[in-house]
């Protein structure tokens, strides 16, 4: 049933992404003359009170440098926005809309982008794009295997690393056959947050990854291969470990800060995050004890970039393209690495700064628990958006009601 | 005049209700042209009964919100019939009052930070009681029966039948009654369950109706404590409604109804239940047992339970306010290691502007909505028969709200502050009529009457005498719906479309973080709001009438 609706919704909403005011998005004194004095309203994940800090500090900065005030619109979800650009498509709002700007990426992004509810492309045509490192970094080009094609703009590189307390547990499993053994031994230890929860079914295809035989399926869509033999071994890992999780399984945390309160709490040993800074940052701030380490598989984690993207109605498309810019800011990049402030991988390439910029970045530790570039091994290539949809549907049937 | 604004108010209170409705039954049954339903179609039904959850989620809501309504109401009952006419009780019913002002997502986060198990009380038994070193592998918040859910209800909808109660008993005559069974050797708590339970219960059945569809539908208080798989059904349709998937909204819209219909149909079976109950009771209370024997143990069971509400909050707001400024505080330790500003001095900014928001659409909202109800009982409109007050109260918020915010889209009005602002009126102005009706009605109507004799026209009277004789019925009203808008989760979700954010939406987002510092801080902030204009409600009369002797109280 919801194939044919979404059909005939998505041939009521294939029009035209850019309406009458089109932007030049390349001349940029106009847009700096424009933006003056609006206000962007980014609606970004608003979970973490450390990335909120880092974007109302981004919001000081496009004040004082272009007159534009930056509003942060917490979300739970980022589906939350999607809808909400959705529904003012269909109110006929093609103009002056709430959303300004997305942190996006992933199955919203594909699905924004397919339905022409994007802004763009404008990513390329940035003053700061330059000094984006595409060649060592061709991630920042390709969202989830879809080409970006400019319609966001890269913003910060995330890689899967998994946390434990040194204190508490001496050797992690480093890899998925060992995490499978490690939880028979240990019941009770681990968890991972519910899907559809973006982390929760990125574990799913980690899992998938570590179990799969060919994994250059996964890069296809679900619909161009046989979905139940490729995953089986998915649903009989996860059928293994299930009664072993904490609560056994009839309980999962909601999403990554409710698994890092977990962590903290001492109910499970090992937690899993995207960003690689994250355990050092939380011990900055006192929520974690100074004895957590962080580590990756040796089979590689998944690895993939976060894009700001503006819908095709936004009310204030200058300002954020202003803002689309100023995060690319190697001052801001600089400042969004910091182990003490994000902690998150920049974009940016080292060699096409200036020196004065590079000698920010060389300035930064890199945290008591995050890995050194070399110790992150293989990020392995998120899968197709449709795998991560299916996959957690698949798995709200199995695991997500029963009683 | 006085005529339009009894109209005014009526208006206000069904109009939305019913244009919300409305607007959900097009896409319920595949009718929304805009997102290209444009035949009428069981579709989005076929896909609710699909939906895997949905046995589960029925049964939830259903069963959680009889236990969370049958309990609250047997706990309310009881306290009353054991300490009515006590100096106890005297200190019960201030102690649990205030809980009144507290928002529901405020005292179901402490309520979580109590019992988890790396909760406070966890904490407080280990290791030296319970052995443990790590928090046990327990289920209890999000539990899959719900009853941490129905705990989070019961501890905030005792406060409410307890004022209900409170307010029906003068007109109960509970206390002369009371002394006939007394003096016809009947226990305090039979006596008071025989003699004035049947006639204290027809004066707050529409209250207690109230609590029911709330607790079959509520949201945010779900979103803390409720079951994860599945959850209650009217966050699975908040989910559904906010889901990427266009085709989503079909089926939200669908569930939408179908709660609404499971609320009517529970509605059904509680009035069904009253009766049966009732010709049972009246069998029961001509049995003749006098049931002194039974006050031992229930006048105890009494005490206790509005004790334990009041240090279950009590305690879960003091943590609350413990994790806010807890550095590093690691399993068993009952108290952090350290203490420190670093959250509320990160979140400062947010906080300064939500408050603002908050403040200013509770004052605008109570303000039009204090407006509005002394219009109304100046014309005459009376609380009982006025049973549409509670049409916002009964039907439930998840089954009207979608529809009214596709209208609010379509005017181009969501979003604003004065949308929000006109949804929060919409529940806010039941509760300020509840609380202004019968002080009102209780005024003595000869100073009216002498003022007339002096040459007072109405209006004179109305302002001149009787609006200032009100005073602390009007500052308490102020206070009440003030308190309700603050509290607002839906409302200011779907209308304020992430434009417009108070600390109670900022507080519910966080639920699912788990990051207690930061729910500690807005949680705080979310309870401080409404306490603290309960308190200037409290103080502004007692110095308004610093000078006069007439207006004070005792």
């Amino acid at each position: 049933m919801h194939r044919i609706l979404l059909t005939t919704a998505l041939a009521a909403l294939t029009l035209p992404p850019m309406g009458a005011g089109a932007q030049d998005v390349t001349d940029w004194p106009a847009i700096e003359a424009a933006a003056q004095g609006q206000t962007v309203y980014w609606h970004a994940w608003g979970g973490d009170p450390r990335i909120n800090a880092f974007i109302a500090s981004v919001g000081a900065d496009l004040q004082a440098r272009y007159g534009v005030t930056l509003e942060h619109v917490r979300l739970a979800d980022t589906a939350d926005a999607v809808t909400r650009v959705i529904s003012e498509r269909q109110a006929g709002r093609d103009a002056g809309g709430a959303v300004d700007a997305i942190w996006i990426n992933g199955a919203n992004f594909a699905s924004m982008k397919d339905q022409g509810l994007l802004f763009g492309p404008f990513a390329e045509a940035l003053p700061n794009w330059p000094l984006v490192d595409t060649e060592a970094n061709p991630a920042v080009l390709v969202d989830f295997t879809l080409p970006v094609e400019g319609y966001g703009s890269p913003w910060a590189m995330f890689q899967m690393v998994f946390e434990y307390d040194a204190a508490r547990l001496a050797e992690p499993p480093r890899s998925l056959a060992a995490l499978r053994g490690w939880i028979a031994d240990n019941p009770g230890r681990f968890t991972y947050p519910q899907p559809p929860d973006f982390l929760g079914t990125s574990f799913l295809k980690q899992a998938l990854y570590g179990v799969v035989e060919d994994s250059s399926v996964l890069l296809g869509p679900v619909e161009d291969v046989d979905y139940d033999a490729v995953t089986a071994p998915l649903w009989a890992f996860l059928d293994e470990i299930t009664p072993n999780l904490w609560r056994g399984g009839r309980a999962y945390p909601a999403n990554e800060p409710a698994l890092a309160q977990l962590l903290a709490d001492g109910e499970v040993d090992i937690g899993f995050a995207f960003n690689p800074g994250r355990a050092s940052a939380a011990i900055a701030d006192g929520e974690l004890p100074d004895t957590v380490r962080t580590f990756v598989f040796e089979e590689g984690t998944l690895a993939n970039s976060s894009y700001l993207s503006i819908p095709y109605n936004a009310a204030n498309i200058e300002g954020a393209l202003l803002l689309a810019n100023l995060i690319l800011d190697p001052e801001i990049q600089a400042r969004a690495q910091d182990p003490d402030v994000l902690g998150f991988q920049t974009v940016l390439g080292m060699d096409l700064l200036t020196s004065e910029d590079r000698a920010r970045f060389e300035a930064l530790d890199l945290g008591i628990a995050t890995l050194a570039p070399d110790e992150m091994g293989t990020g392995l290539l998120e899968p197709h958006p449709s795998w991560m949809t299916r996959i957690a549907e698949d798995w709200a049937a199995r695991y997500g009601t029963g009683q | 005049m006085a005529r339009a604004g009894l109209w005014a108010a009526l208006t206000l209170l069904a109009l939305p209700v019913l244009a919300g409705l409305a607007g959900v039954i097009g896409p319920a049954f595949g009718y929304l042209p805009a997102l290209g339903g444009v035949a009428w179609s069981l579709e989005p039904w076929r896909g609710v009964l699909g939906w895997p959850g949905l046995g589960a989620a029925v049964r939830l809501s259903v069963v959680t919100g009889l236990l969370a309504t049958g309990i609250s109401l047997a706990l309310t009952l009881l306290i009353v019939a054991a300490w009515q006419g006590t100096r106890s009780f005297l200190w019960i019913t201030r102690t649990l009052a205030p809980l009144l002002s507290l928002p529901h997502a405020a005292a179901a986060f402490g309520l979580a930070f109590l019992i988890a198990p790396s909760g406070w009380i966890a904490r407080g038994l280990s290791p030296w009681a319970t052995g443990w070193e790590r928090p046990p592998d327990l289920l209890i918040v999000n539990d899959p029966w719900g009853l941490a859910l129905v705990a989070g209800l019961v501890v905030k909808e005792v406060p409410f039948l307890l004022l209900m109660v409170l307010a029906a008993l003068p007109q109960s005559d509970s206390l002369r009654a009371q002394l006939v069974a007394r003096s016809l050797g009947y226990g305090r708590v039979m006596g008071w369950m025989k003699a004035v339970a049947p006639r204290v219960y027809v004066q707050i059945r529409l209250p207690v109706y109230a609590v029911l569809a709330y607790s079959m539908s509520v949201v945010d208080v779900a979103l803390i404590l409720g079951p994860t798989r599945p959850k209650v059904l009217a966050v699975q349709i908040l989910e559904w409604m906010t889901h990427p998937d266009l085709s989503m909204r079909f089926q939200a819209a669908a569930a939408a109804l179908l709660q609404l219909g499971l609320v009517v149909a529970v509605l059904v079976l509680w009035r069904l239940g009253e009766s049966a109950l009732a010709r049972r009771g009246a069998v029961w209370a001509a049995g003749g047992a006098r049931g002194v024997g039974a006050d031992a143990v229930l006048r105890p069971l009494g005490a206790g339970a509005a004790l334990g509400i009041g240090l279950a909050v009590g305690l879960g707001l003091a943590g609350l306010l413990l994790w806010s400024f807890a550095g590093l505080w690691q399993f068993p330790a009952a108290l952090p290691e350290s203490l420190s500003l670093r959250i509320w001095s990160g979140q400062m900014g947010a906080l300064q502007r939500r408050l603002w928001d908050s403040a200013l659409i509770a004052l605008g909202a109570t303000g039009i909505a204090l407006a509005l109800c002394i219009a109304a009982l100046q014309a005459g409109a009376r609380g009982r028969s006025a049973g549409l007050i509670y049409l916002p109260l009964i039907v439930p918020q998840i089954a009207f709200l979608p529809g009214l915010a596709t209208f609010a889209l379509v005017l181009g009005v969501d979003g604003t502050r004065w949308a929000v602002m006109g949804a929060h009126l919409v529940f806010v102005l039941p509760y300020v009529f509840l609380a202004l009706a019968d002080p009102w009605r209780a005024w003595d109507s000869r100073a009216g009457l002498v003022a007339a004799g002096l040459g007072a026209g109405p209006a004179r009277v109305l302002w001149a005498v009787r609006l200032p004789m009100l005073a602390r019925a009007l500052c308490v009203a102020f206070a009440v719906g003030f308190a309700t808008s603050v509290a607002q989760y839906l409302p200011t979700l779907l209308i304020g479309a992430g434009r417009v954010s108070t600390v109670t939406t900022e507080a519910v987002a966080l639920a699912a973080s788990g990051n207690r510092r930061l729910i500690g801080v807005w949680a705080v902030v979310q309870m401080a709001l409404p306490m603290a204009v309960f308190v200037l409600a409290l103080l502004l009369p007692a110095w308004l009438f610093r000078h006069r002797q007439g207006m004070r109280i005792g």
